[in-house]
């Protein structure tokens, strides 16, 4: 009985803390350009490992570690974001990205199957730091389009590009 | 000192020819930068600060005097994305947003094209992606035009032309009727990617043999096997003899060589004996007096 309740109790602290983790996260309707239908499964693994580069990144730009961007990131979008990394250290910064809500909607799947395109209505905090010192903090709202590929085990961003509304 | 005095004019040209300024406080800046070109943030007092151009995408710092524009010459800030200014200054901070946008003028396509290898004469069955790039690897996302062309050796051009939504393109052709590679052409303004298109003979569509006699045995041949558009089926295909006789039946497989499948069997009188490759059953023969 006690070991029950501390099963639960545990599992109760462990799920509080991933919610408080997380940003709000909305998926629109697909709205498809091209004559390939998209699988719910497919839908739901594209969100999944859409969400996981944004927090991978953010660790990854916080820290200025590249190899972070390694498992969710391919082609230009992570030569770009390892140039970043690369920068950010060289002047002696590091960025903060917080996303707070994101309203995506996946609005291309290409005919052979081997791109996912999607536009996200993101909303995050950026904190800039000068070593450990905060420079300037600002609360982003915009308009992002990616594009994914599917990799191995997993789609992978390949494109990553905020557009002004 | 020369070039610099260059990228400074050119600077304030271009910070001047911006629709629209983003004001913060001490920093006076375009709200939107095309990606690779000139421009420049001006701020105001005195003194020396510390500027930070940061975004996802790139990240730079410049030692300035306040009071004086800050020039940012071609090519300095290049990836397309949400960028934050922080302009730190002897006595406070200031901040502000802007976004730098794509070029306008592609510079690379990302062409997906497939099947590499199809069958003569399916609709739709050729399918083309294409995602439009600048110099700098930027997705335009701007809407343009990409036409797409799909040409072979023996039929006339299929052409289509698509207007990108979000930097994407895509459409579909017909395989043509005869078989032989064709060349699948992406383009936008200047800018073409091309692939290679192997069409290839369709399934059978008919089956004809003939028998003659061969000493003990029977002959057996098929006309020369095409598929429906009168594409010769490729050798290797098999094609599947059977021979029923007096309750008991024995098949040959036989590969096409040069369009034709041959076999001996043996000749038993009143044996009935069929052709057969892919889905399409040829003409039975009834061989001997019985």
């Amino acid at each position: 009985m006690t070991r029950a309740l501390f099963i639960i109790c545990s599992f109760l602290l462990v799920t509080s803390g991933f919610a408080a983790d997380q940003s709000a996260v909305r998926v629109e309707p697909t709205n498809l350009q091209g004559p390939r239908v998209l699988e719910k499964q497919t839908e739901t693994a594209v969100v999944r490992d859409y969400l996981e580069a944004w927090k991978s990144f953010d660790t990854a730009l916080d820290q200025n570690r590249a190899t972070l961007l390694d498992a969710d990131f391919v082609g230009t979008a992570k030569d770009k974001l390892v140039n970043t990394i690369q920068q950010q250290s060289k002047i002696g910064i590091h960025t903060r990205y917080v996303d707070r809500s994101h309203d995506i909607r996946i609005v291309f799947y290409s005919p052979e199957g081997l791109s996912v395109q999607l536009v996200d209505q993101v909303e995050y905090d950026m904190q800039v730091f000068d070593h450990d010192k905060p420079l300037a903090t600002q609360r982003v709202r915009a308009r992002y389009v990616s594009v994914l590929t599917p990799s191995e085990v997993r789609w992978r961003v390949r494109v990553l590009q905020a557009v002004p509304e | 000192m020369k070039v610099g005095l260059q990228y400074l004019g050119l600077g304030f040209l271009v910070a001047a020819l911006q629709p629209a300024f983003a004001q913060s406080g001490n920093l006076h800046m375009p709200k939107t930068v095309q990606a690779g070109s000139a421009f420049s943030i001006e701020s105001t007092g005195s003194g020396k600060a510390v500027l930070y151009i940061v975004g996802p995408v790139q990240a730079l710092r410049r030692d300035v005097q306040l009071g004086e524009p800050t020039s940012f010459p071609p090519g300095t800030i290049y990836n397309a994305g949400h960028y934050l200014a922080i302009l730190t200054g002897p006595s406070s901070t200031e901040q502000s947003e802007f976004d730098v946008v794509p070029e306008n003028k592609p510079a690379a396509l990302s062409f997906l094209a497939r099947p590499s290898r199809i069958s003569v004469s399916l609709h739709n069955g050729i399918t083309g992606a294409v995602y439009v790039f600048d110099a700098y690897q930027n997705l335009i996302t701007a809407p343009m035009p990409v036409s797409f062309q799909l040409s072979g050796t023996a039929s006339a051009p299929q052409t289509r032309t698509v207007n990108t939504r979000d930097g994407a393109a895509w459409t579909q052709m017909d395989s043509a009727s005869k078989e032989g590679a064709a060349k699948f052409v992406a383009q936008a303004s200047d800018v073409s990617s091309s692939r290679i298109i192997q069409q290839v003979p369709g399934d059978p569509c008919g089956l004809r043999m003939t028998a003659r006699p061969a000493g003990e045995k029977i002959e057996l041949q098929t006309d020369p096997v095409r598929d429906c558009s009168g594409n010769a089926v490729p050798d290797g295909t098999i094609v599947t003899f059977t021979e029923n006789y007096n309750g008991t039946q024995s098949t040959v497989d036989v590969p096409l060589k040069r369009g034709i499948a041959k076999v001996e069997m043996p000749a038993h009188d009143g044996a009935r004996i069929s052709a057969a490759t892919g889905v399409v059953l040829g003409n039975e023969v009834r061989w001997g007096k019985q």
